[in-house]
């Protein structure tokens, strides 16, 4: 065998398969926002993964925030302070949490969080016949696992979000007047005046994004699962890789798409 | 594979269908070929009268996955308000048959009608229609981790929203008495439920909404020989009650004697013998009788690797 074939069927296979993959996750997207628009609708679904999403990733998301907005704040000091630029602190805080830390820490800990939650949830039941069970019960498995999913992780993260913006800027509020001596009036006085509805809104946009990737890649790699507890396993490790990496990188894209000019 | 006896020894056995490439097959042959309208005579007097449209009807079901062929051409009646029994090893294909029918699995060529009716052909909505007349057992119950027992029984009637959810606690207390169970553990979880009730709730579910049609997939799996009695005779009176057509899939042949009016055997995804239920043991059919009596030797051979 030639093995420049051998490589060029290899790379060809790969092609192949991600394009194949690719074109599943945008069909089950399309099928599951249609259900979105089409009765009878889910509201009990959505209302239990809203409430798990939005309430319960709280405590971790505020904490994730909470010392991020720390962590910036006495970092920016020992770098800016090398060029007597201190007082930009309060601008690089509320900048860099609203406009990316907020939405992609937050995210990341959802995914972490939520994303291996619905994988494992729609995984065990793909491999424990209730995902059939559904389908011979006049219930369409889509409408009723996956749509209400993805709509709740699109309106909860951005509530998530504010949470997280709020508590990051705190964060960075707390150092700066506490440790590094800062006056409290005059912090507060840099951060509104730097901050603008775009960085906001961007960083909104980005969680309702972040937020639908998250619901998306856990619901399709639970529903397509096989083969028992390993088959679950793997689902739930695919999902929260999968969608770290696209947050991330649809993290660019949406940046891109705001703030180029 | 081997298909002793002639017609003469076969007892309850009156019909075989066995469709694909008839020169595959050498001794094969002495069972009937589906496609063959010569042969359907014979194949239409085991289970029904002539001119009577089968509940279910399957003919040439075929289904692969990959190199693998798990249907190869199965061709079964099954008559309406009467209960089929199809029998087979593990691997046999009695699970991928019983998923085609309910349309979780599409063949990759065959005809199945319900009712006289392709359900290839028919439009979403009536498939959909099509479901709300069926009710299915799984093997493992399937019962929804999520929900409470009573929720899990009448989870039918409550997405077709023929019922409310008060009015649901009711009914579900109602259908949990004919499975002979109380009406308190209808607030369970069924992670709470032992494996029979579990089988008893799944009972209770695939029946609340009173289908025309039950399937049962191994309804004794996993239980113990007395419990596996109860579920059979639950099942029959089940079925009696609403005057339903069953098709339950098992390698338990007790329980195929107790819910079984017809019975067929499959094996390596062909049907090869039907009859009578009751005729079960001494059919004189040599797979069917080896399969009854759980014979190590004899024609249907266990592929082991030493």
């Amino acid at each position: 065998m030639n093995p420049f074939l051998d490589f060029l069927a290899l790379m060809g296979r790969g092609l192949i398969s991600a394009c194949r993959t690719l074109g599943g996750v945008a069909i089950f997207a399309g099928i599951g926002v249609s259900h979105l628009v089409r009765p009878p609708f889910q509201f009990r679904q959505f209302r239990r993964h809203f409430i798990e999403i939005a309430y319960f990733s709280l405590p971790v998301v505020a904490l994730t925030a909470l010392f991020t907005g720390m962590v910036l704040a006495l970092q920016s000091f020992t770098g800016f302070s090398r060029f007597n630029a201190e007082s930009a602190i309060a601008s690089v805080v509320v900048l860099s949490v609203t406009r990316e830390l907020g939405p992609v820490l937050a995210a990341l800990m959802v995914a972490g969080r939520i994303g291996a939650a619905m994988a494992a949830e729609i995984g065990t039941m793909r491999v424990t016949d209730q995902v059939d069970a559904l389908t011979t019960l006049s219930t369409d498995p889509m409408k009723y696992l996956v749509a209400p999913r993805l709509l709740a992780a699109t309106l909860a993260m951005p509530l998530l979000v504010i949470v997280a913006n709020i508590l990051g800027v705190l964060g960075g509020f707390l150092i700066a007047t506490v440790k590094l001596g800062f006056v409290a009036q005059t912090y507060l006085d840099n951060t509104w005046d730097v901050l603008e509805v775009m960085d906001v809104v961007s960083g909104l946009v980005k969680a309702a994004v972040f937020g639908f990737v998250i619901a998306l890649m856990g619901s399709w790699c639970g529903y397509n699962s096989r083969g028992g507890a390993q088959g679950v396993g793997q689902a739930t490790t695919s999902a929260v890789v999968a969608s770290s990496i696209l947050i991330l990188a649809l993290d660019y894209v949406i940046t891109e798409a705001f703030f180029s000019r | 594979m081997n298909q002793p006896g002639n017609a003469s020894d076969r007892g309850a056995e009156r019909s075989v269908n066995q469709p694909g490439n008839a020169s595959d097959r050498g001794a094969e042959r002495s069972v009937n070929q589906p496609g063959n309208a010569s042969d359907r005579g014979a194949e239409r007097s085991v289970n029904q009268p002539r001119n009577d449209t089968p509940k279910i009807r399957l003919r040439g079901l075929r289904k692969s996955f990959g190199a693998k062929r798990v249907l190869d051409g199965v061709a079964l009646d099954v008559r309406a308000g009467h209960s089929m029994v199809l029998l087979g090893g593990s691997g046999s294909g009695k699970s991928v048959t019983i998923k085609c029918i309910l349309g979780l699995i599409t063949p990759d060529e065959g005809l199945i009608e319900i009712d006289g009716q392709d359900v290839s052909k028919l439009s979403r909505r009536d498939r959909t229609e099509m479901r709300d007349r069926i009710g299915m057992l799984f093997q493992n119950g399937a019962l929804f981790d999520s929900l409470p027992v009573w929720e899990n029984v009448c989870f039918k009637l409550l997405a077709q929203k023929r019922i409310t959810r008060a009015a649901a606690r009711d009914k579900a207390a109602e259908v949990l008495a004919q499975v002979g169970l109380a009406a308190s553990v209808g607030d369970l979880s069924p992670s709470e439920l032992s494996g029979g009730m579990q089988k008893r709730v799944a009972l209770a579910r695939a029946v609340a909404a009173q289908p025309d049609i039950i399937f049962f997939d191994e309804p004794t799996t996993g239980l113990d020989p007395i419990m596996g009695a109860v579920i059979d005779g639950l099942v029959v009176d089940c079925v009696q009650r609403l005057g339903a057509t069953a098709f339950s899939i098992t390698h338990d042949m007790a329980s195929a004697r107790r819910i079984g009016d017809d019975a067929a055997m499959i094996h390596k995804g062909q049907i090869v013998w039907t009859g009578a239920a009751r005729a079960l043991g001494e059919t004189g059919n040599a797979m069917v009788d080896q399969f009854a009596r759980g014979e190590r030797e004899g024609p249907i051979q266990m592929e082991l690797r030493r």
